[in-house]
């Protein structure tokens, strides 16, 4: 486990950063070790993958009867799509455009703030000399290892005790810590922030705060990014934390308010609401896919650091 | 020897460490600490229940009734059976197709990674409900071809969840195991293929002993994802009762705090919870520590 770690500089690292990656030299007749069979076999696990993303995309598009009664490949007998839309926003006075603020509130202002705080932490471990560093620096990795869902019914019991149940307090507050984030951001802040650049810094009478706001803090952006998307994730996915803790409805993050709806669509015989949860999947899925469109070389730096020690 | 400069150290790494430390103790350890608390004690109805509850203490009552209770032993059952099917299919298949990514002869390289990657962007629930429609006779395009399979019954429904996962999961771990691949020297398969080495003997022989230690970490974060197992089947159990309002651990602990309302059984489970991942991962972190160096 002790590979150096090779970040990827701003610029898109190149594909293949070695030589001689070209196929065999004497091709073999075996189908396996075709070009056509290699990417046979990678279509085939794409179709896989993204077939019921297709599904959910076309379902969205059908009316109630046309997503009974007709193939979920294939395209409805009639474009529904802004019915749909416009149900949707329209339900118990526009409450779902409330889950979706509520769930950039908790998921972005959230990972933002714990981005920040996983950032200053991660950068004084790996530049500030302090008594008991390595001490304090393996208490918060413990972190890392709890469960998260574990710690949903112990954050549950002692919000009860403090009056945070069923308040947007009682889902934001979980949401600012990153454990893991601070170990991304030493690793981070090792290979990104020169010690030269600091000493510099420090003989021109810099103060430490000042030097790691104007000096470190900008060339730590990528790993900013990163660590954000990371949490970003990590609080948009969360469903058993505001599961326990929520009950009033206009607190709920997106995902709580489509299970509701899913499940009164099985269980009180509310088939329209089948449709809400799947358009209302498909409207909360496609920022998160652009997004992850635009930002895929982040999500993967962080995903590498995290695996290569 | 304090110097100002060792003092301004130590002064701005308490400023920058403080608001993380803060909400650590705040979200982390309070709750922990506050469960282990609350699972020392038992809720009493005195008399005919007209006494209002009362807190009595109980020692490890709680922690001996949830080890005792055959609805939490099973849950953990059904992870040992989940754990068997999910992480050979899901291991294996990232890394079949990080080695076809690799192998020099994929076309569209970029595409496929992002194809296979792209369910990593939808939340688990979300997942969880595309699949479960998917699952439900006279709405699924698949079941009719798949000659009826009953996708939501209790015999199936470790497979079912595991495919929800299988699908969330296996491109992250390709995209991880391709980026150790490309890290693999290229002397090292220039030797292998002078050596008269074929592309799978080079990938099984050679590629596949260089990222073990990628495979491990997978691994490792797989089986403690896999031990808080909650989401997918509370959405399969919405559709289907077939598997028990208990069916895995955290369903348990749910169905112990909101159904029977015992909250000091419910921290006692939890506090399992927590601390049989933390004791595995230590193991598998060891484990594979001292597998890398012998």
């Amino acid at each position: 486990m002790t590979k150096p770690l090779t970040l990827p500089a701003p610029a898109p690292a190149p594909a293949a950063a070695r030589t001689g990656r070209s196929a065999p030299a004497r091709p073999r007749p075996s189908a396996l070790l075709s070009k056509a069979g290699v990417t046979a076999m990678l279509g085939l696990a794409a179709l896989y993958t993204l077939l019921p993303m297709l599904w959910l995309l076309l379902s969205s598009t059908k009316s109630r009867q046309d997503l009974f009664s007709t193939n979920g490949f294939a395209p409805g007998k009639q474009f529904a799509l802004f019915d749909n839309l416009g149900h949707l926003f329209g339900t118990d006075h526009g409450i779902y455009l409330r889950w979706i603020v509520n769930t950039v509130l908790y998921a972005g202002v959230g990972a933002l703030l714990a981005t920040v705080f996983a950032v200053a932490a991660g950068y004084a471990f790996d530049k500030l000399a302090f008594p008991g560093k390595e001490k304090l620096f393996a208490f918060a990795l413990l972190g890392v290892m709890v469960p998260g869902t574990a710690l949903a019914i112990p954050l549950y019991l002692l919000a009860a005790r403090v009056g945070l149940v069923n308040t947007f307090w009682g889902v934001f507050l979980p949401g600012l810590v990153f454990p893991f984030g601070v170990y991304l951001a030493r690793v981070f802040s090792a290979a990104y922030v020169p010690d030269e650049v600091l000493e510099a810094a420090r003989m021109d009478g810099a103060g430490e705060f000042r030097a790691f706001c104007r000096i470190a803090f900008p060339m730590l952006a990528p790993a900013f990014v990163t660590i954000f998307l990371f949490q970003f994730t990590q609080i948009w996915n969360s469903f058993f934390l505001p599961l326990v803790m929520l009950s009033d409805k206009d607190l709920f993050p997106v995902n709580l308010g489509l299970y509701v709806w899913y499940s009164s669509a099985l269980s009180q015989g509310h088939p329209q609401d089948y449709l809400l949860a799947v358009v209302g999947s498909l409207v909360s899925v496609a920022p998160l896919v652009v997004l992850f469109l635009m930002l895929q070389r982040f999500w993967k730096s962080g995903m590498t650091a995290g695996a290569v020690k | 020897m304090a110097s100002p400069s060792a003092r301004a150290q130590r002064r701005t790494a308490a400023l920058l460490l403080a608001p993380f430390l803060v909400l650590f103790s705040a979200v982390t350890l309070a709750p922990l600490l506050y469960a282990g608390w609350m699972s020392l004690f038992t809720t009493r109805t005195s008399g005919l229940g007209f006494g209002g509850a009362r807190q009595v203490f109980a020692g490890l009552d709680n922690f001996t009734a949830a080890l005792s209770d055959p609805a939490f032993r099973h849950g953990f059952l059904t992870i040992a059976v989940y754990v068997a099917v999910y992480i050979p299919v899901m291991i294996g298949g990232a890394l079949a197709l990080a080695l076809l990514l690799d192998s020099g002869l994929a076309r569209a390289r970029a595409f496929f990674q992002l194809a296979l990657f792209l369910p990593h962007a939808v939340p688990g629930l979300i997942a969880a409900l595309i699949w479960v429609y998917l699952y439900t006779p006279g709405l699924s395009p698949v079941i009719d071809l798949l000659g009826n399979i009953d996708f939501l019954s209790a015999d199936n429904a470790v497979f079912s969840t595991a495919n929800i996962a299988v699908w969330e999961w296996t491109g992250y771990n390709t995209v991880i195991f391709y980026a150790a691949l490309k890290a693999v020297p290229g002397e090292v398969l220039d030797a292998a293929r002078i050596d008269g080495a074929g592309g799978i003997r080079t990938a099984l022989s050679i590629k596949l002993p260089m990222i073990r230690p990628s495979v491990a970490l997978a691994v490792l974060f797989t089986v403690i994802g896999s031990i808080q197992l909650f989401t997918e089947p509370k959405v399969i159990y919405s559709a289907s009762s077939a598997i028990g309002s208990s069916w895995t651990p955290n369903m348990y602990v749910q169905t112990a705090a909101f159904t029977r309302n015992d909250f000091g059984l419910a921290a006692a489970a939890s506090l399992l919870i927590a601390l049989f991942a933390a004791v595995l991962s230590f193991l598998v972190t060891r484990l594979s520590r001292h597998r890398s160096q012998s």
